[in-house]
């Protein structure tokens, strides 16, 4: 445990991905192969399944600290992070134990049918023989989100600097749905067959947003055009009578789509289909608002399919009868897509429809449409392009529509989590109606740090009440907020829900009367209504 | 009526007719020390201990009247005996204590307990009543001691050495840098200064105060002059292009927020130190315990969450709602103070 406290410190201390991929390379060497397979699942966000509730861990560690229930609740408020405030708040150790990382783990796997009073003095001796800086690991480890600047490509190329694998094999390997219980470092990333898991999946290839010319992207005929879908981009694996979905985050999402299940008889056996699951219904797609109500959700019911249906608007084909097309060009991957998609003729299988136009002007004006169409914008793929792994620039490109604006009064501001916990970060908008000001939304990011600095001195100086963590302020600040899209809303007072809401920037030139109305989101409601 | 009393220009004694660190314009003004949210520019006349006025002096210029006094002297206003005692804030930074027909109120400003190495360390007064701030006043804030932050910053220094890198730590100009200063071995190597840092470093060592030996970064320096060294300067420092000839760097904070690590990640240094100049949670409690107060006023910081705490204890407590701001106030001052500088050089 103290080494990898040790390389988490060290991670945390700096900046650089070179530093960072030697201190991992140098850790992989240095423990043992369940340290090493349990270093790279928490870095890959697996973590072991959680056996205690968070809620007994804060009375525990409220009451081991000698504080009030609420006080540790204020703290943990302000600092953020579960793990770190326990860690930050407990009375010094009063012992060392000295084990490996594994031995923690174990013991907190063993935890979970244990009585509540077993759980509790396990938990509590744990705390007094660990330093703070491994009882923060610790925690972490029940409460999950390791968070240290580590992506899991950083992590792949410190594990192929050690095992002398290439990358991309490595990164194949990584994907899908391990843990460190079930398999041993010698069958993940040792062996030699990445495919023999059939639910893998390929890593996806993410677009840039556009920011050429169109000079630079050269001859408009060697270009690919199609809608930018307002969806969770999802990649449907067909192999030896399974089917898998993998969200974007790399998450096993199959069973919140049991629309998809069909596809397991009509698609062959070694297929893979990388799409938008996208809410439609009447031959258009819903809002994403529609969509999220499912994604919470445990149980699937009737009702939801009812009500937020899904489809896979699919564009493109990675592998087909097992054969692995990521290196055939984009135009021939998408003849065989189409080809595929006919064939299957099922409602619940689209073809992303190629946007057709002679020149950039046209595209131009195809992008106009989008809002009216549902969609985000146009995605840009050249037609001679290979299927690549993360983000890469050059070959795909997102070209979004341009945000929808309005001008607001912030009315109430809420001090940030973590990384900004001395500062007011979290604000709620308002727009006049009549004399009154109506909030509409809250919004985050956007302000630079002195912005934040700035704001929360006026808060500060201007505040009329609080209620906990909130303020309310004095009507005066306007700034200026972007959004995606706009939709009714029977939950929100001004009658709206935002998709998407930034702060733009902060109108210091603007004076608080000449905020927007809600009149003006109205309109904009009746012109863009998703 | 209070013995002191929160009025729109600040902290008021109406029995004597004075203000303690008061923000709006007035006639009387004690001040506890010179950071420029408690000594703002304006007063009619000021009050401060001898060592705290150099400094005092500096940032308000010279036609501001400043009178000073002894810690521990006694004065009487009008049947009021006020005194300044050690806060170990800073060099020269004071609890004020007032006393009138047997009734005892202090006013401690900012402070922290441990000795630092240069400000005068820091004095527990017994009192009826006690004004605190509570920059940090929540119970994840618990400072080690300063040897053990020094050693790290010490192996900091020549780990970056050793990697061919120059070393910068930023701290608040008035306080923290001479505090860091005072405890760095300049047997490691050569200890380098931003002026505006360099400025406060003069003064104090006027007042006859030890502080290592220092350069000032001037324009002349090239690239290279810096190698082995330590640059301690403001964090508004790094902003600009000025940081530039240190490359290659490795750039380090020195701040009690260094605690969590989202504040941490937040300035994105490469190393945080956790080092404050006020009270953290434990040393507060055992203040408060130690004056015997039955009464305390909890100001700048988390002052609504630490108030209802005592209360919770069984003291009277209620926030006093001052415009002090803590450590993160003179984060964000020390650019006002080299605007002062760069203003004072073109004249």
């Amino acid at each position: 445990m103290k080494r990898f406290a040790e390389l988490f410190n060290l991670l945390d201390q700096t900046t650089s991905t070179k530093s960072k991929v030697t201190l991992l390379k140098d850790y992989f060497a240095l423990v043992d192969d369940k340290d090493r397979m349990w270093a790279m699942a928490l870095l890959s966000h697996r973590r072991p399944k959680r056996t205690i509730k968070t809620a007994l861990l804060r009375e525990w560690a409220a009451e081991l600290s000698n504080l009030p229930l609420w006080l540790f609740e204020e703290s943990y408020h302000i600092v953020g992070d579960l793990a770190e405030t326990i860690a930050l708040v407990l009375p010094a150790a009063t012992h060392k134990k000295e084990e490996p990382l594994t031995y923690w783990i174990d013991l907190i796997k063993n935890l979970k049918d244990k009585e509540e009073v077993e759980k509790k003095e396990a938990i509590l001796n744990a705390w007094s023989g660990l330093d703070a800086k491994e009882r923060f690991i610790f925690n972490k480890l029940i409460t999950g989100g390791f968070r240290v600047g580590v992506s899991q490509k950083l992590m792949t190329k410190a594990l192929s600097q050690y095992t002398e694998i290439e990358e991309k094999s490595l990164t194949h390997r990584l994907m899908g749905n391990w843990s460190p219980d079930d398999t041993t470092f010698e069958e993940l990333i040792l062996n030699e067959n990445p495919l023999d898991d059939i639910s893998k999946p390929y890593p996806f290839y993410l677009a840039y947003a556009f920011d050429l010319t169109f000079e630079e992207l050269g001859n408009v005929s060697e270009w690919q055009v199609e809608r930018k879908w307002d969806g969770i981009r999802g990649q449907l694996i067909v192999r030896k009578e399974n089917i898998f979905i993998w969200s974007r985050g790399e998450e096993l999402v199959t069973d919140k789509f049991p629309e998809y299940k069909i596809l397991t008889e009509l698609l062959p056996d070694g297929t893979v289909i990388d799409g938008e699951i996208l809410p439609f219904k009447d031959d258009k797609p819903l809002s994403f608002n529609i969509l999220q109500t499912r994604i919470g959700r445990k149980n699937i019911t009737k009702k939801i399919l009812e009500t937020a249906p899904v489809i896979l608007m699919a564009y493109d084909l990675l592998e087909l009868d097992g054969k692995d097309l990521r290196e055939t060009p984009l135009y021939e991957r998408r003849k065989l897509l189409e080809k595929l998609i006919a064939k299957v003729d099922h409602p619940v299988l689209k073809i992303s429809p190629i946007v057709s136009g002679d020149s950039w002007s046209a595209f131009e004006k195809e992008r106009e449409k989008s809002r009216s169409l549902d969609t985000e914008g146009l995605m840009l793929k050249r037609k001679e392009s290979s299927y690549q792994s993360g983000r890469k620039k050059g070959d795909w490109w997102k070209w979004k529509v341009d945000p929808l604006t309005i001008d607001a009064v912030m009315l109430y501001a809420q001090r940030g989590h973590g990384r900004r916990s001395n500062l007011y970060t979290d604000y709620t908008f308002a727009v006049w109606d009549g004399d009154n000001l109506v909030p509409f939304t809250k919004a985050y990011s956007g302000l630079t740090d002195k912005e934040f600095a700035e704001v929360t001195k006026f808060v500060n100086k201007n505040t009329k009440e609080k209620f906990g963590p909130v303020r309310s302020v004095k009507a005066e600040l306007v700034f200026e907020i972007a959004f995606e899209g706009i939709s009714k809303s029977s939950r929100h007072k001004s009658g709206v829900a935002l998709r998407f809401p930034r702060i733009k920037r902060w109108r210091k030139d603007k004076p608080v009367e000449e905020a927007n109305t809600l009149k003006d989101l109205t309109d904009l409601l009746q012109n863009y209504q998703l | 009526m209070a013995l002191l009393q929160l009025t729109k220009n600040g902290l008021y004694c109406e029995q004597a007719d004075v203000y303690i660190d008061p923000w709006r314009k007035v006639d009387r003004a004690l001040i506890t020390h010179g950071h420029a949210d408690h000594s703002r520019w304006g007063h009619k006349a000021y009050l401060c201990t001898h060592s705290a006025k150099p400094v005092i002096r500096h940032r308000l210029g010279a036609k501001m009247k400043i009178q000073s006094i002894e810690f521990g002297q006694k004065m009487n206003m009008n049947g009021v005996s006020f005194s300044f005692h050690p806060a170990g804030h800073i060099v020269g930074s004071a609890q004020i204590r007032v006393e009138y027909k047997g009734e005892v109120w202090v006013a401690s400003g900012d402070y922290k307990t441990e000795y630092d190495g240069i400000s005068e360390a820091f004095e527990l007064v017994k009192c009826n009543t006690y004004i605190t701030e509570s920059t940090f006043g929540l119970p994840v804030y618990k400072w080690q001691p300063q040897k053990e932050v020094f050693e790290d910053i010490h192996n900091w220094w020549r780990q970056n050495q050793r990697d061919g890198k120059v070393t910068i730590l930023t701290a608040y100009s008035l306080g923290k840098a001479q505090r860091i200063i005072a405890n760095l071995d300049p047997e490691v190597g050569p200890i380098f200064t931003h002026g505006a840092v360099e400025d406060i470093n003069e003064i104090i060592r006027e007042q006859g105060f030890y502080l290592p030996p220092t350069t000032r970064v001037n324009k002349t320096q090239k690239k290279g002059d810096f190698k082995n060294g330590i640059v301690i300067t403001p964090a508004s420092g790094l902003g600009t292009a000025w940081v530039k000839k240190f490359e290659p760097k490795s750039v380090g904070a020195a701040s009690g927020w260094m605690a969590v690590r989202g504040a941490r990640r937040r300035r994105s240094v490469d190393r945080g130190f956790v080092l404050s100049d006020h009270v953290d949670w434990e040393s507060l409690n055992a203040v408060i315990e130690g004056t015997g107060a039955e009464q305390v006023l909890v100001t700048h910081g988390y002052s609504d969450i630490y108030s209802k705490y005592l209360r919770e204890k069984g003291l009277k407590s209620q926030v006093l709602e001052t415009q002090f701001e803590g450590e993160q106030q003179e984060e964000e001052e020390v650019e006002e103070i080299i605007g002062e500088n760069e203003k004072k050089e073109k004249e």
